[in-house]
């Protein structure tokens, strides 16, 4: 129980933990508010693909939303950051929500383009999927995703 | 400790397990994985078997959702799993299909020998790690232009080999002949472009891979020298990638997209992920179309691949392509919908089979495979993981009575990324590899090691599962000497 009680007030801390699938990965994303949950679901799907720390803020992208709610809000949000990464090649560190409510999303998001001699990447997402997914705002926000890996 | 399959599954045979429609409310019929009882005990997460009766909550699934002897536990279908639903009154599912539309293996062979390649696998391996782009971030050396991606999606590999990336013969030996008809560039979005347009002619990251490896044995001589694979020593090139950003898009834009056709036509699914529609409503026929153009973008990744192997072949042999014997074996896709026809309840019906980590299977004689092969059967080539060894076999009347003309596609992963890199280090598999004689050029060291053979099923498992249940039968054998990850 002790063990367990550390480990979630690590993930608390970090804002985020990554969750094991056979095939792929799952991230468990936490906020006091549901617009902090969703950046730290960002951070964590960054996490995955390179480290945070070697991101500098060089530029950023808007990014508006809307889906017919808010579970299908954070896949999109997520899948526009694969977007970008794949696309333009930008890995992302900072994440401002600036309006979410359960149809629409405003964001900017800070990072800077892969250069290989300074970042290393790790694991390349396809997509994020809708099964496991979960929003919790009971006690805190907690949002849960499962990545294509 | 009982195994987690105890009490859900009813044994049918050795090789047949049942999960009945009782399993769960909503099944409209029932599950059926291919799988022996040592397999079975594998199988930790209870959600495999959840996931097996979810897809058979599909309108108009008919005989039995099916998994294949590598299923894992996967988003929405299990990988390895098949559904066929009927074209009349039935869905289909881009989650049946998966984010890597198309993704699939091609085989080529030479008449080069195990003596002849061994001096010469170092320079081999990294020839062929300069000449094809591969690894997270990576983009193609050729850049297409945004119509000719347009041609791409609606031709498929025979507009790359009119380029010059390959032969005539190659397309003839591809599945569909690498070109799905209906493919309708106006259903692809923009963003799916933009993924599409750099990463034309790339391996990839993640579990895609090219390896040089050498046939050890040979189980059916004549179906063996009919596809070209004389004797064991032979060394031959498998290639396994998919359909890259550019699918990857393609599925996310119509998981969403279908999310809401689910409600507007008052579909009852137990998980998001299986978003479908009718496969005669528009949305569903906007997604077959835009499925094509992401399966022909798949088949010219892997002729452009195809075509920097040969030229590093001949490169480093100093011979010609015609006398290194660089032809193709055959190309199939193991991540697609088609259209086919099948006998249910008495009657032949036009269905449409959903094959998510399977592979096509059809038996001799049957006309959508190439001339050559009409007498033996479709070739089915089956990549294990990195370290072990991968398989050619044949589809068989037994796959178009049980499995829709499907078979398994690989090992499948029984440990999870994150688990096979804590419990290993790149370094490390890159060394037990090289202990076997298995030359590595990675780009990625933890990539490496989540993708180390611990962590897959024994692909020879899973192939004699197949062998005996007989919806597919066994060819040949190789094993591994050099192998490219992304």
């Amino acid at each position: 129980m002790f063990a367990m009680n550390k480990c979630y007030n690590l993930a608390m801390e970090k804002g985020f933990e990554i969750i094991d699938h056979t095939a792929d990965v799952g991230i468990r994303a936490y906020g006091a508010d549901i617009s902090q949950a969703f950046v730290n679901a960002a951070r964590a799907l960054f996490s995955l693909i390179t480290e945070l720390d070697d991101v500098e803020e060089v530029l950023y992208r808007d990014v508006e939303l809307t889906a017919p709610d808010q579970e299908s809000l954070l896949v999109e949000w997520l899948n526009e950051l694969i977007y970008l990464f794949d696309a333009e090649n930008i890995i992302f560190n900072r994440f401002d929500i600036t309006h979410l409510d359960n149809t629409q999303l405003k964001a900017r998001s800070y990072g800077e383009k892969v250069d290989s001699s300074k970042h290393k990447l790790k694991t390349g997402v396809k997509a994020a999927t809708y099964h496991m997914l979960k929003i919790d705002k009971g006690n805190g926000c907690k949002v849960q995703v499962l990545f294509d890996i | 400790m009982p195994m987690s399959w105890q009490g859900i599954l009813n044994k049918i045979d050795d090789y047949r397990w049942e999960i009945p429609q009782s399993y769960k409310a909503g099944m409209l019929v029932p599950g059926l994985i291919f799988a022996s009882e040592s397999m079975l005990n594998h199988i930790w997460e209870e959600q495999v078997f959840q996931q097996v009766a979810n897809v058979a909550f599909l309108p108009g699934i008919v005989d039995r959702s099916l998994a294949m002897p590598d299923i894992h536990w996967g988003y929405g279908f299990p990988i390895g799993g098949v559904a066929a639903t009927r074209v009349k009154d039935g869905v289909i599912s881009p989650g049946g299909v998966g984010f890597d539309i198309n993704c699939g293996v091609r085989l080529l062979r030479t008449n080069l020998s195990l003596e002849e390649v061994r001096p010469k696998i170092e320079q081999l391996v990294a020839e062929l790690f300069v000449n094809i782009p591969s690894g997270l971030g990576s983009t193609g050396k050729i850049r297409v232009s945004g119509k000719e991606l347009d041609e791409v999606m609606i031709k498929g590999s025979p507009w790359i080999v009119e380029k010059g990336y390959g032969e005539a013969e190659d397309i003839v030996v591809t599945e569909e002949s690498g070109c799905m008809k209906g493919a309708n560039p106006d259903k692809i979005s923009s963003t799916a472009r933009k993924r599409g347009i750099p990463q034309l002619g790339t391996l990839g990251s993640g579990n895609h891979f090219l390896e040089v490896e050498v046939v050890d044995e040979i189980y059916d001589r004549d179906a063996a020298t009919a596809m070209g694979i004389s004797s064991s020593g032979q060394v031959l090139i498998l290639i396994h990638t998919g359909s890259r950003g550019f699918g990857h898009q393609v599925c996310s834009d119509y998981v969403a997209l279908l999310g809401e056709a689910v409600k507007r036509y008052g579909i009852n699914l137990p998980d998001r992920q299986l978003a479908c529609a009718p496969i005669k409503s528009p949305e569903g026929q906007d997604y077959l179309q835009a499925m094509s153009c992401a399966a022909n973008y798949a088949w010219t990744n892997r002729q452009c691949i195809a075509h920097w192997v040969r030229e590093s072949f001949v490169k480093v042999f100093g011979k010609s392509r015609r006398e290194l014997g660089l032809e193709q074996i055959y190309d199939v896709c193991h991540n697609i919908a088609k259209l086919e026809e099948y006998t249910v309840d008495g009657k032949k019906q036009p269905l449409c089979v959903h094959r998510k980590g399977a592979t096509r299977a059809f038996p001799a004689g049957h006309p959508d495979i190439p001339e050559i092969y009409r007498n033996i059967g479709q070739p089915v080539l089956i990549p294990g993981d990195m370290g072990r060894c991968s398989y050619v076999a044949l589809g068989t009347e037994i796959a178009m009575r049980e499995s829709f003309g499907s078979t398994c596609h690989g090992a499948g992963r029984m440990q999870s990324r994150s688990a096979a890199k804590r419990s290993l280090r790149g370094a490390d598999v890159a060394k037990a590899l090289a202990d076997k004689g298995i030359t590595v050029k990675t780009g990625s060291m933890s990539s490496l090691a989540e993708e180390a053979s611990q962590a897959y099923k024994d692909v020879n498992e899973v192939v004699d599962v197949t062998d005996k249940v007989g919806i597919s039968h066994k060819v040949a054998r190789a094993i591994p000497i050099g192998v490219i990850k992304g």
